[in-house]
């Protein structure tokens, strides 16, 4: 386990959302679907985020400002320095044939750097305006559908291999859809390495922890569901959470902001 | 003599980081409970504007388990070993002992007699600690609340009780909500507060216990670099354990190790241990706390 202090060497805004790039340091840029605990200067606790973008030298992370941890992170300026711990988890199995990239809103986070391991396969990404959407110019060969439109029903008939990432709800008509797909989860996490167990998901009527055992799981790990007292926020709340970072069901990303509990990986 | 830095038990899983064990000079296990336990359901985290609460609820393999399957892991680590003991009455606490007393790798057990996130036992702390101490000659470190008025008078009766040190403190009890929706963050609505914000609280509470009993304690609550560690030495503790600064530095341990060297070394102080209870009045003690070489 790797932690270095990073330099920020560039941050555009990307839609709604900031891509922010850091010199990469020591720090390898690991696997596509890991992920890194990045310093919320101010805050107590880190929020994981998945590699956006890793050319030579750089490690880019696609950020939606929701609460007060990834607004400090998306607000960060050239020359500013934050902690860094990383890569962790699992990514993405790359040993695939006929890839198809699925994502939802901030789901896409972990594209670019997939798309260019796997030789720009294609991608169907769904958002929630046309102003979020901007986000697959960062993905080559993307099919992009708007709300009301979903990603699921814009699925070819023979999918092939999906690797998906997005809002749990998409990620659980996924696994019904699709056979074996591989699919970035997201939960509210501490730590990033095992410590915390915060980040559990239930696989066979067990909790597990997720930044260990994924992010990228296979269909049959269920999500971590969101507090009973949050039940019955509206499902479309959901739609478009950032997933490739922090607040993933949205109802949780008011909950706590990003605040932390509701910091996710994808 | 250096002041030795442990975790807070459920704070780092050593095998799932061994690297960052290996950093501590002791290894505190996750409480380990008498049957298997899948631990509250999420959402078990919340961040606070300067700590957290979590609400995991003792999830874990189950004494039995883990003595036959993680203990031999962690006895490979190269760390002393400490294991945290829970349950929800006297029995499971005399049960895990027993199957502990016999382990060559174990130095220590603590005694979780304060989880927030749990029923409690219907017996006090001390009958519990009596119950453990029938069932092993191992070195046993109470755990204790700091939410109750007089910490000092608990501490006397765990020590009278059998207890050969005190681990202080356990989280505190909070509850956040959600400012849209006014709901609880945590599924369990209630969490243990820890983080910097209780630093004060478990100061206090060191300083109580030191002034009351003879054993070393292990102070915790809130430290984040070398200074706290420091301020919780000269409130009487002579080891300190690190919690929630883990969660967000797993390089924590070398980082607070160094800065308690150079903190002490700035105040004149020959090694950090020489400020041990130079805030409490009238008090001087020096108790090493238990290590595999000395178990």
């Amino acid at each position: 386990m790797r932690r270095e202090r990073l330099r920020v060497c560039g941050n555009e805004a990307v839609g709604p959302y900031a891509l922010v790039r850091l010199g990469r340091g020591g720090l390898e840029p690991g696997v596509p679907g890991q992920f890194f605990m990045l310093e919320a200067p101010g805050r107590p606790l880190p929020r994981p985020f998945s590699l956006c973008t890793a050319p030579p030298g750089e490690l880019g992370f696609l950020v939606e400002p929701l609460g007060p941890g990834t607004t400090t992170i998306a607000e960060l300026g050239v020359g500013d320095e934050i902690h860094v711990t990383g890569p962790l988890g699992h990514g993405f199995d790359l040993d695939v044939k006929r890839p198809l990239l699925v994502g939802g809103g901030i789901g896409v986070a972990p594209f670019p750097y997939l798309s260019d391991r796997l030789g720009a396969p294609p991608a169907i990404l769904g958002f929630r305006t046309a102003f979020h959407a901007e986000a697959a110019a960062l993905v080559p060969n993307a099919t992009v559908v708007l709300d009301p439109v979903l990603v699921t029903d814009a699925l070819p008939a023979d999918p092939g291999a999906v690797l998906a990432c997005g809002p749990e709800p998409m990620l659980d008509v996924l696994a019904q859809l699709v056979p074996g797909p591989q699919l970035a989860r997201e939960a509210p996490m501490a730590c990033g390495y095992g410590a915390c167990y915060g980040c559990i998901v239930e696989r066979a009527g067990r909790y597990v922890r997720l930044c260990l055992e994924g992010p990228v799981v296979r269909g049959g790990t269920h999500g971590s569901p969101t507090s009973p007292f949050l039940q019955g926020t509206p499902t479309r709340d959901r739609v478009g959470a950032p997933a490739g970072q922090s607040p993933a069901p949205p109802a949780k990303e008011h909950v706590s902001d990003d605040a932390s509990s509701s910091t996710v990986v994808g | 003599m250096s002041v030795p830095i442990l975790n807070a038990s459920g704070c780092l899983d050593a095998l799932a980081a061994p690297e960052v064990a290996r950093s501590l000079d002791v290894f505190v296990t996750k409480t380990i409970t008498p049957e298997p336990r899948e631990g509250n359901p999420p959402v078990r985290i919340a961040e606070t504007e300067h700590g957290m609460l979590n609400s995991i609820g003792l999830q874990g393999p189950g004494i039995d388990a883990f003595v036959a399957d993680h203990l031999p892991r962690l006895g490979t680590l190269g760390v002393d070993l400490w294991v945290s003991v829970g349950g929800f009455a006297a029995p499971d606490f005399t049960r895990c002992c027993a199957l502990l007393d016999d382990e060559p790798t174990v130095a220590a057990i603590e005694l979780n007699l304060s989880c927030p996130n749990v029923e409690e036992a219907p017996e006090t702390a001390a009958e519990l600690v009596s119950a453990a101490r029938a069932a092993t000659k191992k070195p046993l470190y109470a755990k204790l609340s700091p939410a109750q008025w007089d910490v000092a008078a608990s501490a006397r009766a765990v020590v009278d009780a059998g207890a050969d040190g005190l681990s202080l403190v356990n989280t505190i009890r909070g509850l956040v909500l959600d400012a849209l929706t006014l709901r609880p963050r945590l599924a369990r609505a209630i969490g243990g507060y820890s983080g910097e914000p209780i630093r004060p609280i478990a100061l206090a509470c060191v300083h109580a216990c030191a002034t009351a009993v003879d054993v070393p304690i292990v102070g915790m609550g809130g430290v984040a670099a070398g200074l706290h560690a420091l301020e919780l030495v000269a409130a009487g503790a002579s080891a300190v354990a690190l919690g929630t600064i883990l969660f967000s530095d797993p390089l924590a341990p070398g980082r607070v190790r160094e800065e308690l060297r150079s903190e002490a070394a700035a105040r004149g102080f020959e090694n950090a241990l020489a400020a041990r209870s130079i805030a409490v009045a009238g008090f001087e003690k020096s108790l090493q706390i238990a290590s595999n070489s000395t178990a």
